[in-house]
């Protein structure tokens, strides 16, 4: 085996404060003369703090190896991948890259809404790396793979954002680098071409070729890969075996004492809606933790709507294992009073009795604006509370209580039975 | 997989050096950019490719009126309006290819934050797809130069070096501001004015010899009044062209080319970062 990526304490930094501040002259003028009026102590010298989006990263990848890279929101990932594709450059370490790179860090780089989706092919084959003469040969299978074909000759601002999403990953899906990395690409289109992609990305990576792997969604990357690293807070927390690391980052900032999360990032009370606080409780209002089969578990959130609108949806993930049980939102549940008014909210959701099984549930939050495309936060799992079976309830359970019922769910199902 | 070339990648110090090699390789892409930018130039206009004469005509018609009607300059032996169009011609693709190259890496963003290629080829393809624009223009000053019955003679070889002398400034100022421009926005606001001095520095609705002797050094200086008497030295052998005048005018352009790609390669690495 040959190694084809070998990372060598990594490092990179990131002004925060010059982001802001001089994307023009007048703004520097500008701050100058706010600086003197303010009377606040804060000086805005402090932001110009820096920040290392990646610290002394270290690893190897070997030659065909589909490794995964997981971790929460700001951990690093995807600095790394930016650094790998040369994107940006690393403040300190050093990268050996063996073979042809590419990229998929978004599909449809460079699609351009006046040209066909026949030109764009050509331009965005081109500006991944692909030579005219490979684009050319391989021009009808992508056509194919995109499902597109009525609607070649039509300026791509009049496709859909199904069309233009499947022309996008058709083309990066016939890019033949030596090493491809992908950047949750999966995250949209419906389930049908999702399955197509993966399918793909499967053939590719049985193929010889290395692929590195940047997602969020646990069941992908159990899927598609046997190694994963997990990065947090910009280093290698975890490296290693898929499951191992996969459950080492879902400890990783979840809430392990508490029954109650409080959102503290400053950037999401400035979002139309944001989520102040997320609790778990019993039906008496009491945070717990820790519940009965027989209990109903309340999830509640407290909710502040600064900019109202009428499809905004609140829910979460519950998650086993790294496996969704299921999503739930309060738009699931017919009658709900909307959203449409700025202020606070109380929004509870009830887990009836009898519904979990035995074991340790995650729950991850979800917010959405339906109709709003670019708005979906999706958090990370954040708090965790644990199910044990009634022992109290009959004699059957107290036989059951030391070995568990297999499954996710323990519904309690009606038997009758009749003597004939 | 053996024998795959091995890429390194760590932090760059110091001045950084044109990589001839990696350049060479994306010129697919090179080719692309400047086919996208001439496809996409004037799509969804009433008036389409027509817009590549109708603006230097309009230019040729409005300089006659205030230069020739209003104030009364003239050429001796050319008729006035082909001088001017001549002018006009190559100070818009000038013109065009500073402002188009300026704002190429902003409107570019998505491309540099997500893929990379050498980033000189955007400014770059910016400006040499005006050629087009160019020659269809230059198209039309040929039919003029039928209507007016006015035959070229053998200075019209030197044609080829003046265009070039216009791509090598404008790729200088491009370079220059395209670069400022990521971390600036500011230039894209002054550049309507910093064109609008140009062109009253330059010579294109009369001739470079109106201009004083003594300021004639300091006036050659900008390498346009160069290209744009250069232009109509060529085609109209009108006017002079003193080796020593443009001797400054290129040495200047060649100067400003190689400050604005230093400048431009130096600032290359933090792109992505500040875009």
């Amino acid at each position: 085996m040959e190694t084809v990526i070998d990372i060598k304490n990594l490092s990179k930094r990131y002004r925060i404060g010059s982001l802001r501040r001089h994307t023009s002259f007048r703004d520097l003028f500008d701050e100058k003369l706010r600086e003197l009026t303010r009377f606040s102590k804060r000086n805005i010298r402090n932001d110009e703090s820096t920040i290392w989006a990646l610290k002394d990263v270290s690893f190897s990848v070997e030659q065909g190896e589909v490794l995964g890279i997981i971790g929460r929101n700001g951990a690093g990932k995807s600095t790394l991948l930016k650094i790998l594709s040369r994107i940006t450059e690393p403040t300190d370490g050093v990268v050996r890259l063996r073979g042809r790179i590419a990229s998929l860090l978004e599909v449809g780089t460079g699609f351009s809404g006046e040209l066909t989706g026949r030109e764009n092919i050509f331009l965005n084959g081109a500006i991944l790396g692909m030579k005219k003469k490979e684009i050319q040969e391989k021009f009808d299978e992508i056509v194919a793979f995109s499902e597109v074909e009525k609607f070649l000759d039509t300026p791509l601002k009049r496709y859909s954002s199904g069309m233009h999403m499947r022309l996008a990953f058709a083309v990066a899906a016939h890019l033949e680098p030596e090493i491809l990395l992908i950047d949750e690409v999966l995250a949209v289109g419906d389930i049908q071409f999702q399955r197509k992609c993966i399918s793909k990305m499967d053939q590719i990576g049985s193929s010889g070729r290395t692929i590195l792997f940047v997602s969020h969604t646990m069941s992908l990357i159990r899927q598609l890969c046997k190694r994963a690293i997990l990065l947090h807070q910009g280093s290698v927390a975890a490296s290693g075996d898929v499951d191992a690391v996969i459950s080492r980052y879902e400890d990783i900032g979840i809430e392990q004492q508490s029954s109650e999360w409080t959102n503290d990032d400053e950037r999401d009370k400035k979002e139309a809606i944001w989520i102040q606080k997320i609790a778990i409780e019993d039906t008496a209002g009491v945070q717990k933790r820790s519940f009965l089969n027989s209990d109903d578990i309340i999830v509640r959130f407290t909710v502040q709507v600064n900019d109202p609108h009428p499809y905004l949806k609140v829910g979460f993930d519950l998650l086993k294992d790294g496996t969704p049980v299921f999503r739930t939102q309060q738009t699931d549940y017919p009658n709900q009073i909307p959203l449409d008014k700025p202020g606070v909210y109380d929004v509870k959701c009830r887990i009836p009795q009898h519904l979990l099984n035995a074991g340790e549930y995650t729950i991850t939050p979800l917010l959405s604006a339906h109709l709003i495309k670019s708005f979906m936060h999706r958090f990370e799992p954040i708090l965790k509370f644990e199910v044990t079976i009634d022992a109290s309830l009959s004699d059957y359970y107290s036989v059951l209580s030391r070995q568990n019922h297999p499954g996710v769910v323990f519904p309690s199902l009606r038997w009758d039975i009749e003597s004939r | 997989m053996t024998g795959a070339e091995e890429i390194i990648l760590r932090p760059s110090r110091g001045i950084s050096l044109v990589r001839w090699k990696e350049l060479w390789q994306y010129r697919e892409l090179f080719y692309f950019l400047v086919w996208r930018d001439i496809k996409i130039r004037y799509k969804q206009t009433f008036l389409g490719t027509l817009w590549a004469l109708i603006r230097p005509l309009m230019g040729m018609i409005v300089f006659t009126l205030i230069f020739n009607k209003l104030i009364g300059f003239s050429v001796e032996g050319v008729p006035y309006l082909l001088f001017t169009f001549c002018g006009v011609v190559a100070w818009n693709f000038f013109a065009e290819g500073v402002s188009g190259a300026s704002q190429s890496l902003l409107s570019n963003a998505n491309l540099i934050s997500k893929v990379y290629f050498p980033r000189v080829i955007i400014p770059a393809a910016a400006i040499l797809s005006g050629l087009v624009d160019f020659a269809i223009a230059f198209i039309l000053a040929v039919v003029l130069m039928v209507y007016f019955q006015f035959a070229p003679s053998i200075t019209i070889l030197f044609l080829p070096f003046f265009i070039l002398l216009t791509i090598v400034t404008s790729l200088g100022i491009g370079f220059l501001f395209s670069s400022i421009s990521v971390q600036y926005r500011d230039i894209a606001h002054a550049l309507p004015y910093i064109i609008q001095v140009m062109f009253w520095i330059t010579p294109v609705g009369y001739a470079a010899n109106k201009i004083p002797g003594e300021l004639q050094i300091l006036y050659w200086c900008n390498p346009i009044v160069c290209v744009i008497e250069g232009f109509r030295w060529s085609m109209l052998h009108s006017g002079e062209m003193p080796l020593h005048l443009v001797g400054i005018s290129v040495s200047v352009a060649l100067a400003l080319f190689i400050l604005g790609l230093v400048n431009f390669l130096r600032m290359e690495r933090k792109f992505a970062d500040v875009i």
